[in-house]
């Protein structure tokens, strides 16, 4: 609790065995499968505690998780996806909230009110008449089937309108004065100075379709276009289940990307989700 | 006098041109939006409503629309109610902990600044993790024999159970993989709303006497995050009732259903036994589900600015 109060040093020492011991459990997954995915499949085994492998079978661990999926073609499936749906998404939302914020014409309230009612459904209940659709245009199992539902974020619309309306109005008159059309005024005026926004709402959509399963477990059926979560899926299968340690290796190589990138900024994931947080 | 009215005639067609201006811009800017709105989501929802009234079976040439027999059907499909009681219970669970939590870690990490930056970055790593990637290690972590958590349990003493594939144990366990990710996006939250809470009511709260932590929690603190918790708490229900990942990736519904949930069982339904109809009615009561929790927070909302 804030507000200028010192803690005592019992409650200090109580504060930082508490937040140890979540640390803990949080690190836990993360150490013990990095720890598994070095060590032979006879240690992984033996119902041992020992963290660090006795003997070091990282090589043939990460070799053989190469070999049995094409984890790399995993990751760069996942980079297609989640790029693709990222630029489809601010090419629609950023111009409509544009739109929005600043100018008025009829209509714009139902375009609104769209926006609110398609915060309130998720791609789980659209997903079977969409599966027809795709079906229908024969376009299942394709990167077009991965991509073109999240084209349009109503979230992203939601999140720009709020953002943009705080840009002056002024701002926006001013380069009209200047000659700039609609379109120049939202990637030269708009754009530049909403990058916060911007890039909040990258990292939120990166990270929820690079985590998402359910609509590629349902439109995807070949190994080659699977994203990592399906990847993950598909790995576990062709898995026999004793052979642990290239399992290991390969969950540490689909989860590093992010967690990796989220290290090196991590300021600007905590203000993604932060912002993401408006919502409310 | 006509030259006035001819003016002013002539500057309200201006008005209306540029207003017609105006509004066919605004159209032009948003309307590709619009169309992508209708055509990914207002069209398939409404879809989805009408398949459920229908017997439609994916890849049959007939349908026929059946009326409410796909929701009879239901109220009678002890497998939909147990996937719908599970996803209750899963949620019923996990959002009290993880909003528990990530509210407790919140309220520690800012209490001092020892070790501040690292706890945070700490609790918030499992957010960037692929869930079912995780799902994979904890799976490992909870082996019934040689499992970390069962190993330590022997040490002292106590046979641990088969987590994943006791019944008794096996949505327990979903819920835990849940909630140690959850955590750490529920502090963020928490964190923000913090640092939104005045120092001023601080000092006002001492001037008046509350010098105890407790009684700062709860005069300041705690009304200071009214907001916050609730945002937090929809959220955390509505992520609960789309648990799918650990489900599909580590139990497949089993063992015997006991793990079965809402959009598991439509998936089941719709694209291993292509009831596409019937899978359909199941998503409108999932829907149905998210509705009520968005109206509860509409009516909560009301009730604060109240």
């Amino acid at each position: 609790m804030s507000g200028g109060h010192r803690l005592g040093r019992l409650a200090r020492a109580v504060r930082l065995v508490v937040l140890t011991i979540g640390a803990a459990v949080m690190l836990a997954p993360f150490i013990w499968g990095l720890a598994a995915s070095f060590k032979p499949a006879a240690e992984i085994w033996s119902g041992s505690l020992r963290l660090l492998p006795e003997s070091f079978h990282g090589w043939e661990n990460y070799t053989a998780a190469f070999n049995r999926a094409p984890l790399g073609r995993f990751l760069v499936n996942g980079v297609i996806v989640c790029g693709g749906i990222l630029i489809f998404q601010l090419i629609f939302a950023i111009p409509c909230a544009y739109a929005l914020s600043k100018h008025r014409f009829a209509g714009r309230t139902v375009i609104f009110g769209a926006v609110l009612i398609g915060l309130l459904i998720p791609i789980h209940v659209t997903a079977i008449p969409l599966y027809l659709g795709f079906a229908r245009l024969g376009l299942l199992n394709t990167y077009a089937a991965l991509i073109a539902p999240f084209a349009i974020s109503v979230f992203g619309i939601f999140l720009f309108r709020q953002f943009f309306a705080a840009i002056p109005d002024d701002l926006i008159a001013a380069a009209r004065v200047d000659g700039f059309s609609e379109w120049a005024i939202i990637w030269r005026v708009v754009v530049p100075a909403s990058w916060p926004a911007i890039t909040a709402f990258a990292i939120f959509s990166v990270t929820s379709h690079w985590n998402d399963l359910f609509w590629p477990f349902i439109v995807i059926q070949s190994t080659d276009l699977a994203p990592p979560a399906l990847g993950v899926v598909y790995f576990r299968r062709d898995e026999s289940g004793v052979d642990f340690g290239p399992m290991m290796a390969a969950t540490v190589i689909v989860t590093a990307p992010l967690v990796v990138a989220f290290l090196l900024a991590q300021r600007r994931f905590i203000d993604g989700i932060t912002l993401s947080g408006v919502k409310g | 006098m006509s030259a006035d009215v001819a003016l002013s005639t002539r500057l309200g067609r201006a008005k209306r041109l540029r207003r017609l201006a105006e509004a066919a811009t605004g159209w032009g800017l948003a309307l590709p939006a619009a169309v992508l709105m209708l055509a990914l989501i207002l069209i398939p929802t409404a879809s989805a409503a009408l398949l459920a009234l229908t017997d439609y079976q994916l890849g049959a040439r007939r349908v026929s629309f059946i009326g409410a027999a796909n929701f009879v059907e239901m109220w009678r499909d002890r497998v939909f109610w147990q996937a719908f009681a599970n996803t209750l219970i899963y949620t019923a669970l996990t959002v009290p902990l993880s909003v528990g939590l990530g509210l407790g870690a919140a309220l520690l990490i800012e209490a001092d600044p020892t070790g501040r930056t690292a706890f945070r970055t700490i609790y918030f790593l499992p957010v960037t993790a692929l869930l079912v990637a995780m799902a994979t290690v904890w799976e490992f972590i909870l082996h019934p024999q040689l499992g970390l958590v069962n190993v330590a349990l022997r040490q002292i003493g106590i046979a641990g159970p088969d987590w994943l594939a006791s019944p008794d144990w096996v949505l327990a366990s979903l819920g835990f993989i849940f909630v140690w990710q959850q955590t750490g996006y529920n502090m963020i939250l928490f964190l923000a709303g913090l640092k939104g809470i005045s120092p001023e009511l601080y000092q006002a709260a001492r001037v008046d006497g509350a010098d105890r932590g407790v009684e700062r929690f709860t005069m300041v603190t705690w009304p200071g995050l009214a907001a916050t918790t609730l945002f937090v708490t929809v959220i955390t229900t509505l992520y609960s009732f789309r648990v799918f990942d650990t489900v599909a990736a580590l139990t497949q519904g089993g063992p015997s259903n006991a793990s079965n949930v809402l959009l598991y069982n439509i998936y089941r339904e719709g694209f291993v036994y292509l009831r596409t109809g019937y899978a359909s009615a199941m998503t409108l009561v999932f829907l149905a589900l998210i509705l009520m929790v968005a109206m509860v927070q509409m009516r909560a909302r009301r009730g604060h600015s109240a």
